[in-house]
């Protein structure tokens, strides 16, 4: 870190020019240089500091609309019209207020994560100190590369953090006031907006990843981190159960700690859902994952948990009125999730433990992490005394199916169409299977039931009918491990660089697939059989641990954890994501030995030009999702989402018959010259999985690839589009630069299909590439 | 609101410009005629959507074989052409597709230009509808038809909600109308 306050606080002063009394002087910061690398260009970007870099992405990847609204209701002059041409009272267009809807949901996503991050700041703080050391990865000298290219400082402490964390904040609301009514109106600003707020996210993420890995004792950037258990199978039941919600993972670290220090582990179970699981895991590999997000509300039906502990994100608003369904209590710990609950965090633990027991109190918000820690346990050992045995008795699913008037309302409600009105008509017969092959293309989100007339319990009733399946459900999923290791960047930067390990693939979000989890861990394996790095986080992570091979070993037992070729690599969390992109800045800085500190624009011109990476967030649904993203689009990472993502509005797509798109600078020269369009897109909607594999496999090429290198990726996209379309690309013409890019045991094929089109030679150029003049190094 | 235009998904409201719903097919037929340079879009749910063809791949490939009618595939579905011996067909993303209808510059499949009149089946709903939208806002000019099942609001025109039998009907009789003309 470079920068310290000095306060001078002196009670009394004399001196020639008179007494002093209470004299206090504040200087802002100190710069305290120990850091030998020089500030680049941008330290501390302000809002339009990158404009110019991300219009010369935006030039490239224009946006294509596709409004999920036709409206403007911001104002009180609307609603208005945006239809085609259409201007609303304010002047704007449809295509900037899509931009500015994509805005609003990055600073959304971005001001979540900050949020989290300045929480556990602040708590972390006043437990552990300022100068707690933030040692995050084991043989690894760039501890935080989001902050040292951003901000171009260098956190060595806790305190450190503040300051990047102020920055995020400040330039958060600079960005949120950008979308108030009259403020900017051009599309393609709104959309460097976002690129912004994307990078403000990662920054915050990585603030927040690190703070809890350096003090919590979570992995540190460890290939062989445990393997938890996961699944719904792995909870007993029989035992006083607590289920954490959320992402912030400071109430379960108490209540695990209260476990502990009472001899109550293994008497008492604690699991986890979405990303608290993970964090949950990554403290103690004794707490259980239960699943991703979409599982929640079947969790509670079962009447599972005997107390339930919401934190923040990604939780059912409606957690409340299912668990007071069941008599079990809810906790909430956060001050951005009351729930409507009393706030009795001054309260004595007794009280509060005995109203929740008792039922006198459906729930209560307790901010104090310490004292949750206790109450949870207490309350769920309570609870589950007072509850006896848990029954899921929802009677005989035949007779509740008999109401069903097969109205369509469920199949029309469902995000998916799936098909339920039948699977209840096959119900009514006493045949249920049907409805239980639903559970693993069931996103869980209840609209079913909102939908339904006659008020059927359908997520109930799916659950019950795959109540068989759900006690198997028992993996092993390795826990987070957090950041990449340098030594490991040092080992893979050349051949990720020259395209020789044919990519990075990043399975990374939420879990609004549109046909079921197992595709994540269908495409995942694809990748790693083929030797790329996969990497993942978040509810996909979870996902892809749950499906097993002939020999019942899934993904995490079959591939190791760390950041090579066919390396399956489970970072953590959502907050856990900047160590993804994270990685990515190393290989400019430790491999390319670039310049990090303050200089965005060079090292994203590098990962652009050089680093073939893709990230892939199939089910992606929220907010966070949009800033992640737009967080890897700054830095020339493309990304691939399902088809439920195409209701972000906006993608950012090449076309790559127009040559005058795909011009790059020679550094080595400055002429600009034609290196085909790769990568393609930098924001894509898949209709299928198979559409998705094939479009990675292509993403992954960049002008910087070795022949060999193109020869090993162009190998693979012709294998995957035969295996998946049934033919060779017909697009080949324009990624083959010469004839040593052609893979040696496709040569007669490739070249008969180049012939036909036209194909010549060093059409294609392999320039030293860079999208900025600066960087030439010498002028023709 | 008319049974007919009861949306495939309930919250999918269009804006304040809507399809028109397609009285019969007939009219479906007459536009498809009459248009210079038509193309059929076929969607990755085209295997479920069961047509007296068979399912939809088998009607599209009718409709590219005897009416001349230029079929693009999107996701993976040409493989599904290329199983089942269809010349001709053509593959395309849906998100590439989309992005190059609206382009009055695009030279289309075959290199004569942007068509005039698109066709839009067997995607799934909330897909189709997005990309409707965004043509229906960004591509002035092009006239695009859905052949769902269930109402695509922001087509400029499209069949209106019915029973499965009924569908494959419709879808029958246009497909013949065609044939007749071709």
């Amino acid at each position: 870190m470079s920068k310290r306050d000095l306060k001078l606080k002196i009670d009394e002063l004399s001196s020639p020019l008179g007494t002093f009394k209470g004299l206090e002087i504040e200087v802002g910061r100190i710069f305290e240089e120990e850091w030998e690398e020089p500030v680049g260009p941008t330290p501390f970007p302000s809002v339009g500091t990158l404009r110019s870099w991300d219009r010369k992405l935006l030039n490239r990847y224009k946006p294509f609309y596709m409004p999920f609204c036709d409206l403007c209701c911001l104002c009180t002059f609307g609603k208005c019209d945006l239809t085609g041409d259409k201007r609303g009272a304010c002047g704007i267009s449809l295509a900037a207020q899509q931009s500015r809807i994509v805005l609003i949901a990055c600073c959304i996503g971005a001001s979540t994560h900050t949020a989290h991050a300045r929480h556990m700041l602040d708590h972390l703080l006043e437990e552990y100190g300022r100068d707690a050391p933030l040692d995050v990865a084991m043989n690894t000298g760039v501890e935080a590369p989001h902050i040292r290219l951003v901000c171009g400082i260098r956190p060595k402490t806790l305190r450190d953090l503040e300051d990047a964390l102020d920055y995020v904040e400040t330039q958060l609301v600079q960005l949120v006031g950008a979308t108030h009514t009259g403020q900017e109106g051009d599309n393609i600003d709104f959309e460097s907006k976002a690129f912004h707020a994307g990078m403000l996210d990662h920054v915050a993420m990585e603030a927040a990843d690190i703070m809890q890995i350096a003090t919590l004792g979570f992995p540190k950037g460890d290939p062989e981190a445990p393997l938890a258990e996961l699944g719904y199978g792995t909870i007993d039941p029989t035992k006083p159960v607590i289920m954490c919600i959320g992402h912030n993972v400071l109430p379960s670290v108490d209540i695990i700690d209260y476990m502990m220090e009472n001899n109550l582990f293994g008497e008492v179970e604690v699991g986890g859902l979405c990303c608290t699981a993970h964090d949950m895991s990554r403290y103690n590999k004794g707490s259980k994952i239960i699943g991703p997000i979409s599982w929640q509300l079947r969790f509670i039906r079962a009447g599972i948990p005997d107390i339930i502990v919401v934190d923040e994100q990604c939780l059912r608003t409606d957690v409340l009125e299912e668990a007071r369904k069941l008599g079990v209590p809810v906790l909430a710990t956060s001050e951005k999730s009351c729930l409507g609950l009393p706030d009795r965090t001054s309260e004595d633990a007794d009280a509060i433990v005995n109203d929740l027991v008792t039922g006198s109190a459906d729930g209560a918000l307790v901010i104090e992490p310490r004292k949750v820690g206790e109450i949870s346990v207490r309350t769920a050992i309570g609870v589950r005394n007072r509850r006896g045995e848990k029954t899921f008795d929802l009677g005989e699913l035949s007779e509740l199916a008999k109401k069903c008037r097969n109205c369509l309302e469920c199949v029309r409600a469902c995000p998916n169409n799936l098909e339920i009105a039948a699977t209840l008509q096959s119900a009514k017969e006493g045949d249920y299977e049907p409805l239980a092959s639903l559970y693993d293309l069931c996103v869980g989100c209840g609209r079913c039931e909102s939908a339904c007339p006659v008020d059927l319990p359908i997520i109930s009733m799916i659950t019950k009918a795959s109540q068989k399946q759900i006690a198997t459900e028992k993996y092993k999923m390795r826990v987070g491990r957090g950041a990449i290791q340098d030594i490991e960047i040092r080992e893979v930067g050349q051949p990720i660089v020259f395209g020789e390990i044919p990519g990075v693939v990043a399975l990374v979000g939420c879990a609004n697939y549109p046909a079921g989890g197992d595709d994540v861990a269908r495409i995942a394996e694809e990748f790693l059989k083929r030797r790329f790095i996969v990497v993942t986080s978040g509810c996909s992570a979870m996902n892809i641990a749950m499906t097993r091979d002939e020999e019942g070993l899934n993904l995490y037992e079959k591939y190791p954890g760390n950041f090579d070729a066919g390396g399956l690599v489970n970072v953590g969390s959502c907050v856990a994501n900047s160590h993804i992109t994270g990685a990515a800045i190393k290989i400019a800085n430790i491999f390319a030995k670039r310049s990090l500190r303050a200089n965005y624009e060079e090292i994203a011109d590098y990962i652009y030009n050089r680093v073939g990476a893709v990230g892939l967030a199939w089910g992606a649904m929220s907010q966070k999702a949009a800033s992640i993203a737009a967080g890897c689009w700054r830095l020339g990472i493309p990304v691939v989402v399902g088809p439920h993502g195409s209701k972000y509005r906006r993608m950012l797509l090449g076309r790559k018959e127009n040559e005058e798109d795909w011009a790059v600078y020679n550094a080595r020269d400055g002429e600009q010259v034609y290196v085909g369009p790769v990568p393609e897109h930098l924001f894509y909607a898949a209709e299928t999985l198979e559409e998705a594999i094939v479009m990675i496999s292509k993403l992954v090429m960049r002008p910087n690839d070795t022949n060999k290198g193109r020869a090993v990726k162009l190998s693979h996209y012709i294998d995957l589009h035969k295996t998946y379309y049934g033919s060779m690309p017909d697009d080949l013409h324009l990624f083959v630069r010469r004839q040593a890019d052609v893979p040696f045991t496709m040569r007669d094929e490739i070249m008969a299909a180049l012939e036909e089109k036209g194909w010549v030679e060093d059409m294609i150029a392999s320039p030293d590439p860079t999208l900025l003049d600066r960087m030439v190094r010498r002028r023709a | 609101m008319s049974a007919k235009t009861i949306l495939g998904q309930t919250a999918e409201i269009a804006g304040p410009k809507k399809a028109f719903v397609i009285p019969k097919p007939e009219v479906a037929a007459s536009m498809i005629k009459r248009a210079k340079r038509p193309l059929l879009v076929v969607g990755s749910e085209s295997l479920k959507a069961k047509t007296v063809d068979g399912d939809l791949i088998d009607t599209a490939i009718r409709l590219g074989k005897k009416a001349g009618i230029t079929v693009v595939a999107t996701g993976h579905m040409v493989r599904e052409f290329r199983n089942r011996n269809a010349e001709g067909v053509h593959s395309m993303p849906l998100m590439n597709l989309g992005d190059r209808l609206r382009d009055p510059n695009w030279k289309g499949f075959d290199g004569e230009g942007q068509y005039d009149l698109v066709v839009f089946a067997g995607l799934p709903y909330y897909l189709e509808w997005l990309v409707l939208n965004g043509l229906k806002h960004f591509a002035a000019g092009l006239t695009t038809i859905s052949f769902d099942a269930s109402y695509q609001p922001n087509a400029s025109w499209s069949l209106g909600t019915m029973r499965e039998e009924e569908w494959k009907e419709v879808i029958d009789r246009i497909a013949s109308i065609l044939e007749e003309a071709a």
